[in-house]
């Protein structure tokens, strides 16, 4: 695995503006200049499932910060994305308002289960502005009081990685009961429209979709702010070893509670895009499965790699709605098969087999300018993840 | 042995059936000439279908009192050429003329069923006939039954004494069935006009509600704890190949629950074997065959397992974890291919049902079953880890690995075995949950959760942690559900067994030493 700092070096710079323009300017163009029929035509479908994809991405980057860089796995990361989703979903829901197929005030599942009065925790979600900052903060707060608990009593590896699973269990349970008033199995759905723009209509997707990109770009730039911040220096040390952390006078929980309290910020951030641009939120999205496969975008992608993390949530998912399309049945297998093959074989992902290939063009050349200790360096992390 | 021993009482109660039945329809058919009171049950046969109602009734008791089953195929000719009113008023005296046939079954079911069935009717007819068959009975539960039926007639009658003695023989025998009639005349006694002799009633009525009520709850608490330690076993059976392969090699195996899945497909493969090469009446014999090959199935898929995926990762926990997952899903969409989601296995003879060990305590077969094999398990593995030379080795290597390697274990071997052993044991739990539920392919996923909790509870490399934990979260699990309801109570839990973990960073028995981290 790389080292976490190498990759964001100074070329990073370029490509990081390149992708953003292709991404902000070139393919909303695509979408909107050239006739339908013309091959450079970009659909309205296809945009809105790239903006799908790029909000997933801001979620691989918060799940690559606590992974990748400090060695955690989240298995839970699917719970703040879905706090996040709801928290967006609920507002939408109640500026439904009289359009409902019910044309009641309240949401058309409370009208189904005969709920008489807005629960109390729905009433805030009136307001955008809570919305939005309840997507963001309710996660985290909630992975502040997890964090805090699990941390302190240095829960680690294995354990961490069960005990978020069981807490993805347990909010796709929760989540998918009718008496706490979210909508139970079909979750929220049938949003019409957010601050007045009909959802409906293209131009609403595509400045969402043009959001969605702002948030991804400021997102990465976060990290790698994170990245080379000291923080970020002690994340990665504690990745490597964490009793060397300890011993040299840090407080590794600490650390480990502020990455995963970001991590779940940024899930929250990217439920808050994916809510309306997908239009449904259910809990088969924050479940035990959904979950884990959040993790195999990353892992795909190459861990501890920023651009790895968005590389691997555009391409798995990408995959994922074309092969569901053609051979449904198969899609499991392919999933199952990616878990296997890219952790036995390819453990640093796409982004360290496009590494491998170009050290293997300049292999003389880098074997001359490379000294051994940091090879050194390398093995040690090695060993240790 | 079991097997065939209650192969045989079901045959001859079939048998017994059979002799019961058959001869009485012969002589029916033969017509009245052998029966004795020929003459009044004749008119009485021939006054049912009369129009007029009170000849009718006549008729209907006269019947009830020299009749017997012998009449139930002429009454069924009756019955079809009679108008409707007639049918509804034969339609009883058949089911009781039945009825009192099979207080004489030799079947202890079908006994207990017609008693229950004679004290639903209500019919005061029934009472000698239950008193009669009460006397000879040598089954506690058909005794109990009967006593209570016949009390419950007499619950309705309209002689107050024998009301009283009959609501304090309810109460007596805690007879939940007695409640509603009971409940009845409290009622009628706490009306303002009620007589003396109803507020009297009323009082015992309400010291027997009382008693049935206090029963009713114990029996509740009772048949709580077995289901906890039911679910405990289940739990146990599962997270015993886990942990220790745990302990071991630090690895958690996500694809268990998909072994265990391989497990009661191969129980399932086995039946159908059974059902399409061997005559029917060995087919119970399938369960058993069952198990080595579940348990090999299982374990040889576990061999493969560390042989091409888990070997190459180790001391990458988090990996493994992921690559094993990968492996789950793939044998799980493998199986909802080939076998399709509507797969059960049928359960064999003996473990079909339950016993009644107290008053409204009912312990299921296969329950008991269960509980009776994880006690089996444990005492298998703790001889296979402490009394065996590779059990001698897997501490070893558990405790140090680098040590036990230099005094010349091959540790790599052991880990193959072990995984392969604790995979077996995954196959297992699978034989054994097939006669809980189907056998589908999310089977695992059900329970794989909760016995990941048992092993991160229960901590690494003691089997007493395991023994615990999944008592505990097995048994609160149960203790909260009637409170929380199921999904509030898997919360619950998460949050105990976080909380816990604040306590035990690694667990209930965890390792000390330097090696602990």
């Amino acid at each position: 695995m790389s080292d976490g700092t190498t990759d964001t070096n100074r070329s990073g710079g370029l490509g990081f503006a390149v992708v953003g323009a292709i991404l902000l300017v070139v393919m909303p163009l695509l979408n909107l200049l050239p006739p339908e029929d013309s091959w450079f035509h970009l659909s309205d479908f296809s945009l809105n499932r790239f903006g799908k994809f790029l909000a997933f991405a801001i979620l691989a980057l918060g799940l690559d910060l606590i992974w990748g860089y400090t060695g955690i796995l989240s298995l839970g990361q699917g719970v703040f994305f879905g706090l996040g989703a709801y928290c967006m979903g609920m507002h939408m829901m109640l500026t439904i308002g009289k359009e409902s197929v019910y044309g009641s005030d309240m949401p058309d599942f409370m009208v189904w289960n005969q709920v008489k009065e807005l629960p109390f925790f729905w009433k805030p979600f009136y307001s955008f502005p809570a919305a939005v900052i309840g997507a963001l903060l309710v996660p985290m707060a909630f992975a502040l009081v997890f964090g805090f608990f699990a941390f302190r009593s240095r829960i680690k590896g294995v354990y961490f990685a069960i005990i978020t699973q069981a807490l993805a269990l347990a909010a796709w349970l929760v989540f998918n009961r009718n008496d706490t008033n979210l909508g139970g199995t079909n979750g929220l759905t049938d949003f019409k429209q957010v601050l007045g723009y009909r959802l409906s209509e293209p131009g609403t997707q595509r400045a969402l979709y043009v959001i969605t990109v702002l948030c991804l770009g400021a997102t990465y730039l976060l990290c790698r702010w994170i990245i080379r911040s000291r923080a970020g220096r002690v994340l990665v040390a504690v990745r490597d070893s964490e009793k060397r952390v300890v011993f040299s006078g840090y407080t590794p929980a600490n650390y480990k509670l502020f990455v995963f309290v970001v991590s779940a910020g940024l899930a929250g951030l990217a439920g808050l895009l994916y809510a309306p641009q997908v239009g449904i939120i259910t809990p088969a999205q924050i479940g035990v499965l959904p979950s884990l496969e959040m993790v195999i975008w990353v892992a795909v992608g190459g861990r501890g790699s920023l651009a790895g993390a968005v590389l691997g949530a555009v391409s798995v998912n990408y995959g994922r709605s074309v092969l569901t399309n053609y051979f449904p049945e198969l899609w499991p297998f392919i999933l199952g098969g990616l878990f296997v093959l890219v952790v036995l074989l390819f453990p640093d992902g796409m982004v360290g087999m496009i590494r491998k290939g170009k050290s293997l063009l300049t292999q003389r050349k880098a074997a001359e300018e490379k000294p051994a200790v940091p090879d050194r360096k390398v093995a040690v992390s090695e060993g240790k993840r | 042995m079991m097997i065939s021993l209650r192969h045989t009482v079901a045959t001859l109660g079939i048998v017994g059936l059979f002799l019961l039945f058959g001869p009485s329809r012969a002589i029916a058919a033969d017509g009245p000439v052998t029966a004795p009171s020929t003459s009044s049950i004749e008119q009485a046969l021939t006054q049912l279908t009369s129009e007029d109602e009170s000849i009718r009734d006549a008729a209907i008791r006269v019947l009830i009192s020299q009749g017997d089953a012998g009449l139930v195929p002429r009454l069924e000719g009756i019955r079809a050429s009679a108008s409707r009113s007639i049918r509804q008023a034969i339609k009883p005296l058949m089911d009781l003329l039945k009825n009192r046939a099979k207080l004489a079954s030799p079947d202890s079911d079908a006994r207990r069923s017609a008693a229950t069935d004679l004290g639903s009717s209500g019919n005061p007819s029934a009472i000698p006939w239950l008193d009669a068959a009460k006397v000879n009975e040598s089954n506690k539960w058909v005794r109990y039954t009967m006593e209570e039926s016949s009390a419950l007639i007499k619950l309705a009658s309209d002689d107050p004494s024998t009301k009283l003695a009959a609501a304090e023989k309810l109460g007596e025998l805690r007879s939940g069935n007695a409640v509603p009639a009971l409940k009845a005349l409290v009622e009628a006694g706490a009306v303002a006009e009620a007589t003396e002799q109803q507020k009297v009633l009323a009082k015992v009525a309400e010291a027997a509600i009382d008693r049935i009520e206090t029963w009713g709850d114990w029996a509740n608490a009772i048949e709580t704890i077995f289901r906890g330690i039911s679910l405990s076993s289940i739990l146990l059976i599962m997270s015993l190949g886990l942990a220790i392969v745990f302990g071991l090699m630090g690895v958690i195996n996500m694809a268990h629950g998909e072994l265990m899945m391989v497990g009661a497909y191969a129980t399932f493969v086995t039946q159908q074997c059974f059902t399409a090469w061997f005559p029917p009446d060995v087919f119970d014999w399938y369960f058993p065959v069952a198990l080595p090959v579940a348990f090999l199935a299982a374990a040889g898929s576990g061999f493969l397992l560390e042989a091409t995926v888990i070997r190459f990762l180790y001391g990458r926990p988090l990996e493994t974890m992921l690559a094993t997952w990968g492996v789950s899903l793939v044998l799980m969409q493998a199986a909802r291919v080939y076998f399709g989601d509507l797969t059960a296995v049928v359960a064999p003879g003996p473990l079909r049902g339950g016993a009644q060990v107290l008053v409204g305590v009912y312990l299921p077969y296969n329950r008991i079953f269960i509980i009776a094999l994880s006690i089996v398990c444990v005492l298998g593995i703790y001889f296979a880890l402490f009394k065996s030379n590779l059990g001698l080795r897997v501490r070893a290597v558990t405790q140090n690995r680098n040590m036990s390697a230099c005094l010349g274990i091959p540790t790599r071997k052991v880990d193959s075995y072990t995984f392969a052993f604790g995979s077996g044991l995954a196959g297992i739990a699978g034989w054994v949950l097939t006669m809980v539920g189907n056998v589908d392919p999310g089977l695992g996923q059900n329970y794989i959760v909760d016995a990941f909790m048992v092993v991160v509870t229960g901590g690494v490399g003691k089997l007493a942690g395991t023994i615990v934990a999944s008592l505990g979260i097995g048994g609160l699990n149960k203790l909260i559900e009637p409170g929380l309801g199921a999904v509030y109570g898997k919360v619950f839990i998460l949050v105990m067994v976080i909380l816990f973990l604040q306590w035990r960073p690694s667990g209930l028995f965890a390792m000390k030493g330097r090696d602990a981290d």
